[in-house]
């Protein structure tokens, strides 16, 4: 295990890495939007087998009380970069006596991904993580990590597949009014996923988390309700334009 | 990383305490021995005896000591210092071994500064608590004394822990530490309330630390008073030949 697997090429590159980012590109969409009071993660279910039991197949984890993640990408690997976050916000709060902070939290994951792209006999993980949570602040937080190890701050991004139409969705449609308040933003986030998700509702899974409470994944039914109302409201809008039109 | 291997260089863990510091049980002692019998009978004999008292109220914490550092049957020094600068809003009493002291809080100082730097923000009382008490617990059993009250204003409003070099970590309202605190005590619980002013506070601690050190063959010299408030940056003033009231 003495050789490097992650090598510069001649241009500068790192192949390794860019090829987990194609890896995170064949992964189901999931797009997280940052309100005013909530951040809301929306996931597109990859179909299953008949007989599979699809409860056991979650993108969206709590990581602590007060931050969760979800992630597009190599299943097997996100399990890793899961459970060890879940053990370093634990050890946090043993040592410092304080819950991490969002942003520690990332850069933990962002640290130990970027170690993953310069050891010996190991190759980068295959997920990009979209982190979301409440500080002690109470200012919601989203974050987005990738293979290299970097992260960045978000008010709204999508990753996985189609990941490029739902942010331009997301940038034409992100506006103060679109998260004025909490209902709104999970119509936003719903309307982005639907963007790329075919077969509507059934495809879609979602989870909120907001100040002081611990995240909520929506049920099947809850989803329902709110692509209906959002199918709806679509519906009177486009009956609006075209008798503006008419 | 192969280099590494070559080189036999490990990059050092950031979160443990410096690998400068003298290993855990690192007494040297003759066969048959346990360390702490041996130091005990033939250890160096060091400087104790002092009253140091921190509280906290609604204006912050105050930190107050006397000066006279005691060895054996003399005055070893009769205007030191026992209050000492954490960081810029923590402030720590010392009690016990001075040298135990001292060279813990150094070490305490580098920790907290590292972590201020690499979380972007001031780290809190419990946590700087938290993080003296175990290092110090990791030499439990070889005659370490250091007792201290860590008084600071951090996110949660005044803070103030006491730590033990067994490990002990305490919150609390009121502490004091030392050869004087029996007497400091009675005067303290006296006459605290949490809703004091600031000046009933000062005259509460230096009030104290006198009738301590007026009764306390250890303790004497003038008064240090220390008041940690909420911006950065405690005040401090000493008084010279500090006389216990006649109330």
């Amino acid at each position: 295990y003495d050789r490097a697997i992650t090598v510069f090429s001649p241009d500068g590159h790192l192949f390794q890495v860019e090829y987990a980012q194609e890896a995170v590109q064949k992964g189901s969409t999931v797009v997280g939007i940052r309100g005013t009071d909530i951040v809301v993660l929306g996931v597109e279910k990859k179909s299953v087998a008949k007989l599979q039991d699809e409860r056991t197949v979650r993108k969206i984890c709590a990581l602590d009380d007060h931050v969760c993640m979800a992630f597009a990408g190599l299943t097997a690997d996100a399990r890793v970069v899961i459970s060890r976050a879940r053990v370093e916000c634990q050890s946090h709060k043993l040592t410092v006596e304080d819950p991490v902070t969002v942003e520690y939290i990332t850069r933990f994951i962002a640290t130990l991904k970027q170690k993953y792209t310069q050891s010996n006999g190991r190759r980068p993980f295959g997920i990009s993580a979209l982190i979301a949570g409440f500080d002690d602040d109470g200012i919601p937080r989203l974050y987005q990590t990738d293979p290299s190890g970097t992260y960045h701050a978000w008010k709204a991004n999508a990753i996985g597949r189609s990941a490029k139409t739902v942010q331009e969705f997301l940038e034409k449609n992100y506006t103060e009014d679109a998260i004025a308040n909490d209902s709104e933003a999970i119509k936003l986030a719903i309307r982005a996923l639907l963007e790329v998700v075919q077969s509507g509702g059934k495809n879609i899974e979602l989870a909120i988390i907001r100040r002081n409470q611990p995240l909520k994944m929506f049920s099947a039914k809850e989803i329902e309700l709110q692509v209906n109302e959002t199918g709806k409201e679509k519906e009177e809008a486009e009956k609006k334009k075209s008798k503006k039109t008419a | 990383m192969a280099l590494q291997d070559v080189c036999k260089w490990q990059a050092p863990d950031t979160r443990e305490a410096s690998p400068h510091l003298p290993q855990a049980g690192g007494w040297a002692v003759p066969q048959g021995w346990d360390p702490q019998t041996f130091l005990q009978i033939h250890g160096p004999r060091l400087a104790h005896g002092t009253t140091t008292l921190a509280f906290r109220f609604r204006h912050g914490v105050i930190a107050a000591a006397d000066t006279r550092s005691s060895c054996g049957d003399y005055v070893a020094c009769p205007a030191s210092r026992k209050v000492i600068p954490v960081h810029r809003h923590l402030l720590g009493t010392t009690s016990g071994t001075s040298a135990d002291c001292v060279t813990w809080y150094r070490v305490l100082r580098r920790e907290l500064r590292l972590r201020e730097l690499r979380e972007g923000q001031l780290p809190s009382v419990a946590g700087a608590a938290r993080l003296l008490s175990v290092m110090m617990s990791r030499y439990r059993g070889l005659d370490l004394c250091v007792a201290t009250a860590l008084c600071g204003w951090d996110r949660s409003g005044p803070a103030l822990f006491y730590v033990y070099s067994d490990g002990t970590c305490l919150q609390g309202d009121i502490f004091s530490v030392g050869s004087g605190s029996p007497y400091a005590y009675g005067v303290l619980d006296g006459g605290y309330r949490y809703d004091m002013s600031t000046q009933e506070a000062y005259a509460l601690a230096r009030r104290a630390v006198a009738h301590a050190t007026h009764r306390d063959a250890y303790s004497g010299g003038s008064v240090d008073l220390f008041h940690v408030r909420e911006r950065p940056g405690p005040e401090q003033e000493r008084e010279e030949e500090a006389t216990p009231d006649r109330a």
